[in-house]
């Protein structure tokens, strides 16, 4: 499945590596991993909770990544989201994306995390010394994904 | 399949807007003149109180039909599951 969404936390090397495979057409492999911090929005984050709505969130990472593999040339891709509790400098998620060449892998893979956080659906809420909060959007991330949409793709 | 007695849809609030309008799910007959998402999240935002606050225009609230995403023109039909909820912050 190239799409995974858990509770259990992920080996980032097991992973890319059966992303692989072993294949000798693949020259590139881009990874990103989101972690949590111990800090936002200047208050001290103790641990924080992930929300999504099953039955939309895979079939929304499904469609990022379909998309992806039309922009660029793309071998595999994958990514694995966490869910549940987590605690700070945990790993959230995991996207993975070969390809033959470095540029395809770069793009795709910043494409798939910039559209994730802006149109699957899931939701951070932070615990805090002064209480529990959800996290808010940010701007920039609407911003982020904006780029993909001008006419001319800003990657290769 | 839509007649008189209105439009059978189910709805799903996610997140801080569950936590806010204090409901999870709900199925609700709505009337003939809702048949969009704009429609129906102004429907809603008529009850008052918390639901005019929350759903308010300008207020930032996403909405996915049958789990994709959906905007205000997007139409609504019997047997539809609409979710309703705030901005993503996933990643």
């Amino acid at each position: 499945m190239p799409v995974r969404v858990q509770t259990e936390d992920f080996d980032v090397g097991r992973e890319l590596s059966a992303l692989r495979d072993g294949d000798p057409s693949i020259g590139a492999v881009a990874a990103f991993v989101g972690t949590v911090r111990d800090v936002n929005a200047d208050a001290s984050v103790t641990s924080m909770t992930l929300e999504h709505y099953a039955g939309m969130t895979e079939k929304a990472l499904d469609a990022i990544v379909t998309e992806a593999k039309t922009r660029w040339s793309v071998a595999q891709a994958l990514v694995i989201h966490r869910v549940g509790p987590l605690k700070p400098a945990d790993q959230i998620v995991l996207v993975g994306v070969t390809s033959a060449h470095r540029g395809d892998a770069f793009a795709a893979c910043e494409f798939i995390m910039d559209y994730l956080k802006t149109r699957a659906p899931f939701w951070k809420k932070e615990e805090t010394p002064s209480g529990t909060r959800w996290v808010e959007a940010r701007a920039s991330d609407d911003d982020a994904a904006a780029r993909w949409q001008s006419p001319t793709k800003p990657a290769p | 399949m839509r007649d008189s007695a209105g439009t059978t849809v189910s709805l799903v609030y996610l997140a801080r807007l569950r936590e806010a309008l204090g409901a999870a799910t709900e199925r609700i007959e709505a009337p003939p003149h809702v048949n969009t998402v704009g429609s129906l999240r102004a429907w809603l935002a008529a009850r008052g109180g918390v639901w005019a606050t929350e759903l308010a225009p300008g207020r930032a609230v996403r909405v996915a039909v049958n789990h994709d995403l959906a905007d205000a023109d997007t139409p609504i039909a019997a047997g539809d599951e609409v979710a309703i909820f705030p901005p993503v912050t996933g990643g």
